[in-house]
C-alpha cells in the first residue's frame, strides 16, 4: 500500500465556466439550424472542445496530485455553494463526457435525417452533457442533486426526441418514472448523509468516512443512496428502463446510455466509495446486485434479436460487473472498476454506433433479417467486430485486460462463506457476455449474403463511421499498451479509495494466474453456447418469462387509477363538497393535536364584563343567527351584515384598537356599498336547494369548527407568551418616529408588509377592471342590456337632500381624510385609513349625482393613482439606499416654521402617502368597474346633477310663459 | 370578557362556515365575509384583550400598551379581505351573468350529490 501526500487544493474559477459551457452553448443549435446543419453541429461541437480544452488545462496538475475546487455562497442557509471541484475521478468522468460528447455531435450530424429537427436534437444533448458535467464536478450534495435531477429531465427529451413514436414517449416516460424515482430516494438519502456529517459539502462528507459508518443512520442513508444509484444504472430490478430507453436515437443511446448517464449511478457509488463502502451492508448489497444483474443482463442480451436491445442488455451486464466490483469494497477492485468504465466506454459506444449504422444502411436492427455484412460493409465490420471481441474480452484488446482482473478480484472473494459462489457466476456472466458478443459477430456480419435486406447496405459515409473508429483506435491501443491509461487509473482510482492504492501495473500477460482458467473457460464456453444458440432460442421464446414492461404498465396503472378514485372522490367539481371535506378534516386534525399536547394553567385574569358590552354581545349574535337563518332573502342579510361590521369595530374601539375601528368601520361601509351594487344584478333570493339532512351535515361541521376556534381563542386569551410586541413598543419613537405604534410598525417595521399588500390590493382592483372589460364585451353585455331593471329602480334616482347634501359634505369629507392622513404617524389613522375615507366622499358623489356627472369631473384615472402609489412608496423605501440603509428605513425630523407649531416631518410619511394613494385608486377602480355595468344595462346617463332640478324647472316654466 | 371575545369568535366562524357549505355564490360571499370577521377579531386577540390601553404612546412616563403588533397585522388584513371580497363578488358576477346561474357546483357533481353517490366514472 501506498500512501498519497496530501492533497493540495487550489482555486480555480474555471471550473464553473467549464460546467457552464454546455448550458450556454445550449442557446446556440436553435438559432443556428437556420444556417444549416453543419453549422448547428459546430457550434454544438464548439461550447463542448472549448469546454475540454479548459479541461485539459488543469489536467497536468490534477495527475499530479492536486484538487482544483471552487465555491461561490448560493443559499448559505441551506448549506448549498456553487461548489465544484476536480481530481481524479472527476477528470476520468469529464474527459469522458466531452469527449464522447463531440464524437456523438460529429455522427448525430450524420445520423439525423433532414426531417428531424436537428437544432433541438443539440440543444437537449448540451444540457444533457451540462448536467452530467455538474454531477461529476459538483462539491455540493445538494447541488449534485440538482445536476442528478437535470440528467434525469434532459434524458426524458432525449428518449422521446422522436415525439411521433409511441415507444419513445413510453420509453422516455418509464426512463424518468423509474430514474427520477430513484432520485427523489436519493434526496433524501443525501439529506441524512449530510445532517450526520453535518456539512453538504462533499471534500468534507469524504472525510468522515468512520462517524458516517457507525452512525445509527448509516443503514437508511445507505439504501436510499444506494436506490438513487441503482435506478440510474439500471441494476437489477430496476434494469427494465434501460431496453425501453432504446427507444432513443442511437446517438443517445450511445452517449447516455452506454457511455455516461447510466454511469452516473456507479459514478456515485465510486465517489461515496470511502465513506459507503467496507461494511457488510455495502458488500452484500451492492456486490450481490452487481452479480445478478451482471449475470441477468448477460442472459436476457443473448436472446435478445434487436441489436440495441442486446446492446442495452450487455450495457445493463456491464454496469454490473462495475457494480459489483465496487461493492468488493477493496481498492484493488475500485482499481479494475475505474479501468472498466474506461475500458466500457470506448468499446460500447463503438457498438452503438456501429448498430446504428446497420440501421441506417440496412434499415432494420433485427439480427434475424441480418447476416453476410462482413463483405458488404468492410469498415464497418473491422469496427464492430473488434469492439465486439473486445466486449468478449479477447487479448489483446482492452476488454480483456479489465475482465481478466475482475476475475482475479472475484476468485479471491468469498461470499456468505462459500469461496465458490462469486467465481463461479462471475465467469457464468463472462460466458454468457463472450456468447452475446460473439452473436453479434457471427449473426450481423458472417455467415452467407442474404438477398432480402429491407435496403441493400454499404458502408456509410466518413462522418459515420470516423468516431467509432477512433474508439476502436482506442480499444486496440489500451489493449495492446496498458500502461499509458494507468496514471489516469491511477489517480482516478486513488480519488475513489481517498489515497489508498495497492500495488498494480496494468499489462497484457500475469502469468497463469486462476483468472486465466476462468478467462479460457468463459470462451469456450460462450463459443460453445453459440453454437447451440438457435435451440436455445426456440426454448428462450417458449418460456414464460416476466415481461418488465407489462408490470410497469400495470403498477403505473393502477396508481393512476387509484389516485383519479381519490381525486374523484374529493375533487368532483362540488366546491362546497371539498370546502365540507377541508373544515371538517381540519377540525378533526385540530382536536386530535389539542388532545395530544398538555395545557399549562391559566395565567391571566378574566377581565370585567360591564352591561354594555353584554348588550353589544347579544347584538353580535342575534345578527349572526339572523344573517344565518335569512341569508336567502339577500338584501336583509346584507343589512344584518352591517350591523356585524359595526358592532366589531365598536368592540375594536373598547378594547384599545382604535386604527382598527376606524378601518373596519370604513372598510364595512365600501364593502356593503359594493355588494349592494353586485346584489342589483343577481338574483335577490337564494332558492332552497339543499336537503334537510344535508342542512343538518353542514350545521353540524360548522358548529364543530365554530366551538373548535371559540375554545382555542378561549384558551390563549387567558394565557400568557412571550411576543416581540416590547420591542416595537420601545423603539417606535427613537426608530421610526411616531407615537402610534400601529402606523410606525406599518410603515416602518413592516413596511416591506404593506408595500406587498398595496400591491395585492391594486392587482386586486386591476383583475376587477379586467373582469369587467372582458364580461362588457362578452354575451353578457347582450343580456344586460336586454334584461329589464327598471322594477326595482327608484322614480327618484338623484334625490335633491342627497345631492345637496353630498356635495357640501364632499370638501369636508376630504378634510377628513387629510386629517387623519397627517395625525397618522401618532394618533389614530394613517395612509389606509384616509384613502378609505376618500374614497366614500367620492362614492358618494357617484351614488348622489350619478355615474356619468361624476366620472365627467373626475381628473386622474384610478390605474393611474394605483400605480403612483405603489411607485411612491417603493421609492421611499429605495431613497434609504441613499443614506447607506437598508430598504425601508425611515428617517425623520422636527421643523419650526413660525406661526405654526413644530412639527415633524418623516419619510415614513411619504410611504404612508403611496399607501392613500393605492388605496384610494384600488378602492375606486373596483367599485367605478362595479358601477360601469349600469351603462350595459340600459341605464340613463343624466346630464345634469339631478333628475329633477327645482331651477331648471322653473326657467322652463318661465319660458313657457 | 374573554369568553364573550371568544364566544363572538366562534358564533362568527359557525356561521360563517354554514354560509360557505351553501350552495350559492352570494351565501359563499357571505359567508366569507363573515370568516373575515372572525379571522381578524382571532387575530386581533392573539395579542390578549385590554381596555384603555391604546398603542399610542403618552408623552407623560411610564404608562402600559396593548400589543400593536396584531392590531397592525389585521389592519392590513382588513384591507386585503376587502380586496378579496371585491374580486369574489366580480367573480360571482361575472359567473352570473355569463351562465345565468350562481351555483357554486358543477352540474355534473351537483347531481351526484343529490343521487348520494360520488362521481366516480
Amino acid at each position: 500500500m501506498t500512501e498519497q501526500e496530501a492533497t493540495v487544493v487550489v482555486n480555480d474559477l474555471s471550473l464553473i465556466i467549464i460546467v457552464l459551457l454546455p448550458f450556454i452553448g445550449a442557446l446556440f443549435p436553435g438559432p443556428m439550424i437556420r444556417a444549416g446543419r453543419n453549422s448547428c453541429a459546430i457550434f454544438t461541437a464548439l461550447p463542448t472542445a472549448l469546454s475540454l480544452i479548459m479541461l485539459l488545462l488543469l489536467a497536468p496538475s490534477v495527475m499530479d496530485g492536486q484538487v482544483i475546487a471552487v465555491e461561490l455562497a448560493w443559499l448559505p442557509q441551506l448549506g448549498l455553494s456553487v461548489a465544484f471541484f476536480l481530481d481524479g475521478l472527476g477528470l476520468l468522468f469529464a474527459v469522458m463526457i466531452l469527449g464522447v460528447g463531440l464524437l456523438i455531435t460529429l455522427y448525430a450530424r450524420f445520423y439525423l435525417s433532414g426531417d428531424d429537427p436537428m437544432g433541438q436534437f443539440y440543444t437537449f444533448l448540451l444540457l444533457f452533457q451540462g448536467a452530467m458535467l455538474g454531477i461529476v464536478l459538483s462539491d455540493n450534495i445538494l447541488l449534485l442533486l440538482v445536476f442528478w435531477e437535470l440528467t434525469s429531465l434532459s434524458s426524458f427529451l432525449l428518449i422521446g426526441y422522436w415525439k411521433h413514436l409511441p415507444e419513445g414517449r413510453q420509453g422516455a416516460r418509464m426512463a424518468l418514472a423509474v430514474t427520477g424515482g430513484g432520485g427523489l430516494a436519493m434526496i433524501a438519502g443525501m439529506l441524512i448523509l449530510g445532517e450526520i456529517a453535518g456539512s453538504y459539502k462533499l471534500t468534507d462528507i469524504l472525510l468522515q468516512g468512520e462517524a458516517i459508518r457507525t452512525s445509527e443512520w448509516y443503514m437508511p442513508a445507505l439504501i436510499l443512496i444506494l436506490l438513487g444509484a441503482f435506478t440510474k444504472s439500471a441494476q437489477f430490478p430496476f434494469h427494465f428502463w434501460l431496453p425501453h430507453a432504446m427507444a432513443a436515437p442511437t446517438p443517445v443511446s450511445a452517449y447516455l446510455h452506454s457511455a455516461t448517464m447510466v454511469k452516473a449511478g456507479v459514478f456515485l457509488m465510486a465517489r461515496m466509495w470511502p465513506v459507503l463502502a467496507g461494511t457488510d451492508a455495502w458488500f452484500y448489497i451492492v456486490a450481490t446486485t452487481g452479480l445478478v444483474t451482471m449475470v441477468l443482463g448477460a442472459l436476457i442480451a443473448l436472446f435478445k434479436d434487436d441489436l440495441k436491445a442486446l446492446l442495452a442488455f450487455s450495457t445493463v451486464s456491464h454496469l454490473g460487473l462495475m457494480t459489483m466490483l465496487l461493492g468488493f469494497g477493496t481498492p484493488m477492485a475500485a482499481v479494475v472498476a475505474v479501468f472498466h468504465i474506461i475500458n466500457h466506454l470506448t468499446f460500447k459506444a463503438a457498438l452503438f454506433m456501429t448498430a446504428g449504422i446497420i440501421d441506417h444502411e440496412a434499415h432494420t436492427r433485427d439480427i434475424k433479417r441480418l447476416g453476410g455484412l462482413r463483405t458488404l460493409m468492410p469498415v464497418t465490420f473491422v469496427i464492430g467486430a473488434l469492439a465486439a471481441l473486445s466486449m468478449a474480452g479477447i487479448p489483446l484488446l482492452n476488454g480483456f485486460l479489465s475482465k481478466e482482473l475482475m476475475l482475479e478480484e472475484a476468485a479471491h472473494t468469498t461470499w456468505a462463506g462459500s469461496p465458490y459462489a462469486l467465481p463461479a457466476l462471475a465467469t457464468l456472466g463472462a460466458l454468457l457476455s463472450v456468447a452475446y458478443s460473439f452473436r453479434f459477430i457471427g449473426h450481423v456480419f458472417l455467415g452467407p449474403v442474404r438477398a432480402d435486406y429491407p435496403h441493400k447496405p454499404h458502408d456509410p459515409p466518413f462522418g459515420l463511421w470516423v468516431a467509432p473508429a477512433l474508439l476502436v483506435g482506442l480499444v486496440v491501443l489500451i489493449g495492446l499498451l496498458p500502461h499509458i491509461v494507468e496514471p489516469l487509473v491511477r489517480v482516478a482510482a486513488g480519488a475513489v479509495t481517498g489515497g489508498v492504492l495497492p500495488e498494480f501495473h496494468l499489462k497484457i500477460w500475469h502469468g497463469v494466474t486462476p483468472a486465466l482458467f476462468m478467462s479460457a473457460i468463459a470462451v469456450l464456453g460462450g463459443a460453445a453456447l453459440l453454437a447451440i444458440h438457435h435451440p436455445l432460442d426456440r426454448a428462450w421464446i417458449a418460456a414464460r418469462r416476466p415481461e418488465a414492461k407489462a408490470i410497469f404498465d400495470s403498477v403505473v396503472g393502477g396508481a393512476t387509477g387509484l389516485s383519479q378514485r381519490f381525486t374523484q372522490l374529493t375533487h368532483d367539481g362540488a366546491m362546497s363538497r371539498y370546502l365540507a371535506i377541508f373544515v371538517a378534516s381540519t377540525t378533526v386534525l385540530g382536536y386530535l393535536a389539542w388532545r395530544g399536547g398538555g395545557l399549562p394553567a391559566a395565567t391571566r385574569d378574566l377581565l370585567p364584563v360591564p352591561p354594555v358590552v353584554l348588550v353589544g354581545w347579544v347584538l353580535l349574535l342575534v345578527a349572526t343567527g339572523s344573517v344565518v337563518l335569512m341569508h336567502r332573502d339577500r338584501f336583509r342579510a346584507l343589512v344584518v351584515i352591517g350591523v356585524i361590521g359595526l358592532t366589531v369595530s365598536v368592540g375594536f374601539v373598547y378594547l384599545s384598537a382604535p386604527d382598527l375601528a376606524l378601518t373596519q368601520i370604513s372598510v364595512e361601509t365600501v364593502t356593503i356599498m359594493l355588494l349592494l351594487l353586485a346584489l342589483h344584478y343577481m338574483p335577490k333570493v337564494s332558492p332552497v336547494e339543499s336537503s334537510v339532512g344535508r342542512r343538518i351535515r353542514d350545521g353540524v361541521i360548522a358548529v364543530a369548527a365554530g366551538a373548535g376556534v371559540g375554545a382555542l381563542a378561549y384558551m390563549f386569551l387567558l394565557r400568557d407568551t412571550p411576543s416581540i410586541s416590547e420591542y416595537h413598543l420601545a423603539n417606535s419613537y427613537e426608530g421610526g418616529g411616531g407615537t402610534n405604534v400601529v402606523n410606525v410598525i406599518l410603515v416602518d417595521f413592516r413596511g416591506y408588509d404593506t408595500y406587498g399588500e398595496i400591491i395585492v390590493l391594486g392587482i386586486a382592483g386591476l383583475i376587477i377592471y379586467a373582469v369587467m372589460e372582458a364580461l362588457l364585451n362578452g354575451p353578457a353585455a347582450r343580456k344586460l342590456r336586454n334584461t329589464d331593471y327598471s322594477s326595482d329602480r327608484s322614480r327618484d334616482r338623484h334625490p335633491l337632500m342627497m345631492v345637496i347634501a353630498t356635495r357640501v359634505m364632499m370638501p369636508m369629507a376630504i378634510l377628513v381624510g387629510i386629517y387623519i392622513f397627517l395625525r397618522g404617524h401618532n394618533q389614530p389613522g394613517g395612509g389606509f385609513v384616509a384613502g378609505l375615507v376618500v374614497s366614500i366622499a367620492l362614492l358618494m358623489q357617484y351614488m348622489a349625482s350619478g355615474f356619468a356627472w361624476t366620472q365627467s369631473r373626475q381628473r386622474i384615472e384610478y390605474h393611474t393613482m394605483i400605480g403612483w402609489g405603489v411607485v411612491i412608496a417603493g421609492l421611499t423605501g429605495a431613497g434609504a439606499w441613499l443614506g447607506g440603509k437598508p430598504f425601508l428605513t425611515s428617517g425623520y425630523d422636527y421643523f419650526h416654521f413660525p406661526p405654526i407649531e413644530e412639527f415633524e416631518l418623516a419619510t415614513a410619511m411619504l410611504f404612508d402617502l403611496g399607501v392613500f394613494l393605492a388605496v384610494l385608486g384600488a378602492v375606486m377602480l373596483m367599485l367605478y368597474s362595479l358601477s360601469r355595468i349600469a351603462h350595459y344595462a340600459g341605464e340613463t346617463v343624466n346630464p345634469e346633477p339631478m333628475d329633477y332640478d327645482p331651477s331648471t324647472r322653473s326657467r322652463i316654466v318661465k319660458e313657457e310663459k | 370578557m374573554e369568553f364573550v371575545v371568544a364566544s363572538s369568535v366562534g358564533a362568527l366562524t359557525a356561521a360563517g362556515i354554514y354560509l360557505i357549505l351553501r350552495l350559492r355564490a352570494f351565501s359563499t360571499i357571505l359567508g366569507l365575509a363573515l370568516l373575515s370577521y372572525a379571522v381578524n377579531v382571532f387575530l386581533f386577540a392573539s395579542g390578549r384583550l385590554a381596555i384603555d390601553l391604546p398603542p399610542i404612546l403618552s408623552p407623560y412616563g411610564e404608562a402600559s400598551y396593548t400589543d400593536p403588533l396584531p392590531q397592525a397585522l389585521v389592519l392590513t388584513a382588513i384591507v386585503i379581505s376587502f380586496g378579496m371580497t371585491a374580486v369574489l363578488v366580480m367573480v360571482a358576477l361575472a359567473s352570473y351573468l355569463e351562465s345565468d346561474d350562481d351555483r357554486i357546483d358543477l352540474p355534473q357533481a351537483e347531481k351526484d350529490e343529490e343521487t348520494g353517490r360520488g362521481a366516480t366514472q
